[in-house]
């Protein structure tokens, strides 16, 4: 077969549905990637004008231009848009577009789960911008601090749009993370191991992993936030036990590591790009891996700092301090790793090496700034000013916008597959980059002098003017630059030079592909030996077109392989499911759930719900067989097994960081109460919880026959005798606990009444949810079994049901133990 | 006035101890940031040199990694953190004899302040304290989240519903000072203001036996 021949079969096979419906049914990474990166793009345009909006109202004093209730959805909405909806999208993008190209494989590891998050982030983003369109935003700042956000400061909406909104949105990250990390750790080229993945894998790996232990604080704030709105439950009220303080905790828990969440991706960019530019390889690979891990622990020590003013005690301040301070040495070692690969090799001004010289002026310095507010008594001072607004956008806009730029440079010719043409992106750097030192460091200055943070308009009195209006003078020159780079992005896309193959000379494997990429990226697999394949061998490209390597015959379905995680031995081997409208259908009932929630109607929740559970049961049907797949054979003398046959296929590590997101999820939970028992005002509650030692006991006993249910049910299949007794068994002990954990939830004292009666309804709710979704799982793996859908070799469905309930298990018997001792020691 | 550091709400223009020791701190790490600053962009500038490539890198991840990278940023950290947290230390409230006892209650948009030493009396907008006597503010908040901030005394401290928190302030000479509530707190927020009078040991003993206004 002739290497165009082998294009147009896997063309067709890969190919998403022509035209612009296709978006609406693909499942390609290579589209959805493009799809992330034009939508956040598209909400950094927006975020940006209303930075333009800020600074316009700020330039001048007595400033009539806003009232501060508009202005303070202005503002407030900048943040969450940039923080929310420009800056972990563009993350996701970027990863879903490239890590599949830069590990040599085909897909990701759960193709219709990448279009479901794109569209909950869509749909989310939509209720966002809607909410502002009709000037009812959110209007509390991004960070949300009830009680200003409780039902009686902010009786409105818009506070719901937030909280609601930005979940939706995370579910998203949630499920891109889970993506990222399966995909990483499995979803490689043969000969790939740890050891030889480019960088910037080890940091989304990194990011990601960061994502699931990041974002489930701020998710459980989110609900127990709207839960206190919606229904009166206490969690953050002083005078019912509850404390706002517990809020700012879950949401800087968050928050601190979310800085890094964006940071470490663009310094992913930098330690690829910046060794190209020149002409040299990356000093000290394992050293910048070690500090990425290393920031990634540390940055979840450190979230106290941003709350220097709140009265913690002198002890844990200092704790705090020492730990924000200290995360300056990983940052260090990437910083001096990087200037070390510029004095090895021979630096290039080129476009993208402009922004990273961009991106080191601007992020050095905030990271210095950095360091002064982590000591605690310039905090007391800067804390709240605009400072601080100055410093974070020295580290975001520094961190985040120039590298990404730097990053948009170096791999548009990938995107398009067309060369530059017109210059205007040199012009566009140096007004950004003036634009935005003139900007901020005016900021820095007249935050010494005094200016807080999210006032609308000051007085002439106070002497900010001149200042601030060289400040918004600077901004408009920024956004200049920033409509250049729109105005060249788009003229590139217009114009019909087309790129040489590899413009860059660059060694990693996304660019061993013609360009744009084909919907499959590699006619073939390659088998990787060094941590820069395309260099050792500069006809890569052309062999792997002619089929050279692995799973090199188009046989009519989406095939891939998966590697071993640390060796990267080819371990088994893959079918992807093909385009399909279920993620946009799914995403869009998801929205429903949400949007019943936001307007307060009700009656709607179990209908979506219920629409959810049909759609995942259908999301899991569909891959099934009813006959055994014989072990594959990939070329080059190599026969691997099916995924459906081995005992840990994609579904298992997909549940195992699910898992991680929620058990940190539950932890944070747990948290919480201890928080509230021990700090919080309005403390011992009114009445305790009326323990009963049946319902303990049933509860305990039921969770464990469950877990021990279907072990046996697992093992009786491998002996091809028939599981469904166990499976029976199985079912009636997570039965058993959902009906403990729905006692709790009935026999709890008013909820409304304290914040302890409320957290324990919310445990109990916890384990209800996971008990009823534990019985739905038992269930359809009886459908599966009762049907022919699995066998002694198709067993990977029992593994994947097993880790749920044994997660059930640890959960529901940790929630029955909590409620009902605090109803006995009390 | 572009580059003055004066002004009524300035953290580098003060005028009481706790404002003086953070300015002297913000001034050394300004300066300190400065030449940390500039060291980076020099040996960014030198790569650009013309010179042979390096070929070890071993040799070079030792200089750039372990020694400027860990071992240069170590030092210096550890330097600014005892030196932080000496301040720190002096600026805690603690018992002293003649230390004045004041309560910030903060609500939207308001404060109120009641004093120990003159039971019954509340003041509102105004907190009236004796010159160069330490004062004890014990703060906290009736609705949201609030903060009690006069740049030129000392720095910030939040009003917290259900909690009170202790900050000390000392003005060092008579006189007028501005003070702001600095947490965002909705839509009254920008005219949250209120001021601090500094009295001499006459004009606090006609505030504490009633005759000041
Ligand atoms: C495009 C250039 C940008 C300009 C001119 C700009 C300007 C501003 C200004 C003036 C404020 C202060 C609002 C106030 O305190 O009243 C602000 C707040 C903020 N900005 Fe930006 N910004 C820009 C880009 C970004 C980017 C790229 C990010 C993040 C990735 C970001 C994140 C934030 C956040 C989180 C806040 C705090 C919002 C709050 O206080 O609730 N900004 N921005
Ligand atoms: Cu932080
Ligand atoms: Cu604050």
């Amino acid at each position: 077969m002739k290497a165009l021949e082998r294009h147009r079969e896997f063309s067709r096979i890969w190919a998403s549905a022509p035209g612009f419906k296709g978006l609406f049914s693909t499942v390609n990474h290579t589209d959805l990637g493009r799809m992330f990166l034009v939508t956040a793009f598209f909400f950094f345009i927006v975020g940006g004008i209303l930075a333009m909006l800020i600074r316009a109202q700020l330039a001048t004093p007595h400033s009539a231009f806003a009232e501060p209730d508009l202005y303070n959805q202005i503002f407030t909405m900048h943040g969450t848009i940039m923080m929310f909806l420009f800056a972990i999208p563009t993350f996701e993008g970027l990863a879903v577009y490239l890590l599949p190209k830069l590990l040599g494989t085909r897909d990701l590891a759960f193709p219709r789960l990448t279009a479901y998050g794109y569209w909950c982030y869509v749909f989310g983003g939509g209720m966002l911008l809607f909410s502002m369109l009709f000037g009812i935003a959110p209007d509390s700042g991004w960070f949300m601090y009830p009680p200003l956000t409780g039902a009686i400061s902010s009786p409105g909406i818009n506070t719901d749009f937030w909280l609601i909104g930005i979940t939706f949105v995370e579910i998203s990250a949630i499920a891109a993370a889970v993506e990222i990390t399966v995909s990483i750790l499995k979803f490689r080229a043969p000969g790939m191991s740890l050891a030889r993945m480019p960088i910037f894998a080890w940091y989304a790996l990194v990011t990601a992993l960061m994502i699931l232990t990041g974002f489930p604080p701020l998710i459980l704030g989110s609900i127990l936030l709207e839960v206190e709105r919606a229904f009166g439950l206490p969690f953050f009220q002083a005078e019912f036990g509850g404390d706002s303080l517990l809020w700012q905790h879950l949401f800087w828990l968050f928050g601190h590591p979310e800085v890094y969440i964006i940071f470490l991706p663009a310094a992913g960019v930098i330690s690829t790009v910046l060794p190209v530019m020149c002409r040299t390889t990356l000093l000290g690979y394992g050293w910048i891996v070690a500090a990425a891990v290393a920031l990634a622990f540390l940055s979840f020590g450190l979230w106290v700092h941003h709350m220097f003013t709140t009265g913690i005690p002198h002890m844990g301040l200092a704790f705090f301090s020492a730990a924000s301070t200290l995360v300056a040495v990983p940052t260090g070692v990437q910083i001096f790793a990087w200037i070390g690969t510029m004095w090895k090799g021979r630096p290039d001004l080129r476009l993208p090496m402009l922004h990273i010289l961009g991106f080191f002026v601007t992020f050095v310095i905030g990271g210095l700034t950095g360091v002064m507010v982590a000591v605690v008594p310039f905090d007391w001072q800067a804390h709240d000013t605009a400072f601080v607004t100055a410093h974070l956008h020295y580290v975001l806009f520094g961190g985040f916008v120039f590298p990404i730029l730097a990053g948009l440079y170096y791999w548009l010719p990938h995107f398009t597959g067309r060369q530059r043409f017109f210059y205007l992106g040199e012009a566009a750097f140096a007004l950004i980059f003036t634009g935005f030192h003139v900007t901020f460091l005016a900021m820095h200055w007249v935050g010494l002098l005094g200016q807080r943070r999210r006032i609308s308009t000051y007085m002439p009195e106070d002497g900010w003017t001149t200042i601030n209006l060289i400040s918004s003078i600077g901004g408009f020159i920024l956004a200049i630059g920033i409509a250049m780079v729109l105005i060249e992005v788009i003229l590139h896309m217009l114009t019909s030079r087309r790129s040489p193959r590899n413009p860059w000379s660059a060694g990693t494997l996304e660019w061993a592909m013609i360009i744009p990429p084909a919907p499959y990226n590699f006619a073939s697999l390659p088998h990787v030996t060094s941590r820069e394949p395309f260099t050792d061998d500069p006809e890569l490209a052309v062999r792997l077109a002619s089929g050279e390597g692995y799973l090199g015959r188009p046989n009519d379905l989406r095939e891939t392989l998966t590697v071993e995680i640390t060796s990267g031995k080819p371990d088994y081997h893959v079918i992807y499911p093909t385009n399909t409208h279920l993620p946009i259908i799914m995403a869009a009932v998801t929205g429903t759930f949400f949007l019943s929630l936001l307007l307060k109607a009700y009656w709607c929740i179990p209908i979506a719900v219920i629409g959810v559970a049909a759609l995942a049961w259908r999301w899991v049907w569909v891959l099934g067989r009813k006959q055994d797949l014989p072990v594959q054979d990939i070329g080059h003398g190599i026969e691997l097994p099916n995924a459906s046959t081995v005992e840990h296929s994609p579904g298992w590590w997909g549940s195992l960081f699910l898992l991680v997101a929620n058990a940190t999820f539950f932890g944070s939970l747990l948290f919480g109460f201890a928080f509230l028992w021990t700090v919080a005002p309005g403390w011992p509650p009114p009445a305790w919880f009326d323990a009963s030692a049946v319902e303990l006991a049933l509860g305990t006993t039921g969770a464990m026959v469950g877990a021990a249910a279907i072990r046996r049910a697992r093992r009786a299949n491998a002996l091809r005798q028939p599981p469904l007794a166990w499976l029976g068994l199985c079912f009636a002990g997570t039965l058993t606990v959902a009906i403990a954990a729905a006692a709790i939830t009935l026999r709890v004292p008013a909820p409304v009444e304290h914040a302890y009666a409320a957290t324990l309804l919310v445990l109990g709710s916890y384990a209800l949810f996971h008990a009823s979704l534990g019985m739905l799982m038992v269930a359809f793996l009886v459908s599966r079994t009762a049907l022919g859908f699995t066998s002694a070799a198709r067993k990977t469905e029992f593994p994947v049901v097993q880790l749920w309930i044994d997660y059930l298990g640890v959960i529901a018997i940790l929630v029955f133990l909590v409620v009902h001792l605090t109803g006995w020691l009390s | 006035m572009l580059v003055g550091c004066d002004g009524a709400l300035s953290i580098v223009d003060p005028a009481g101890p706790a404002a003086r020791s953070i300015a002297l701190l913000w001034w050394v790490m300004l300066v300190g940031g400065v030449l940390i600053f500039g060291l980076v962009m020099v040996l960014i500038a030198l790569s650009f040199r013309k010179r042979a490539a390096c070929e070890d890198d071993a040799g070079s991840a030792r200089l750039w990694i372990v020694k400027l990278g860990i071992a240069f940023p170590v030092t210096v950290l550890l330097a600014l953190l005892a030196y932080g947290l000496v301040i720190g230390e002096q600026l805690l409230p603690r018992e002293s004899g003649e230390t004045v006892i004041v309560r910030a209650e903060a609500r939207q948009w308001a404060w109120n302040f009641s004093y120990d030493d003159l039971p019954g009396r509340t003041t509102q907008d105004v907190l009236h304290i004796p010159a160069g006597r330490p004062v004890d503010i014990s703060i906290t908040s009736t609705d949201v989240i609030h903060s009690f901030w006069v740049p030129r005394l000392a720095g910030k401290l939040d009003a917290i519903p259900g909690h009170v928190n202790t900050l000390r302030i000392e003005a060092d000479r008579p006189g007028t000072y501005q003070g702001l509530s600095a947490e965002f707190s909705g839509s009254g927020y920008d005219r949250f203001t209120f001021q601090v009078i500094a009295h001499d040991e006459t004009g606090w003993q006609a505030f504490l036996t009633g005759e000041t206004e």
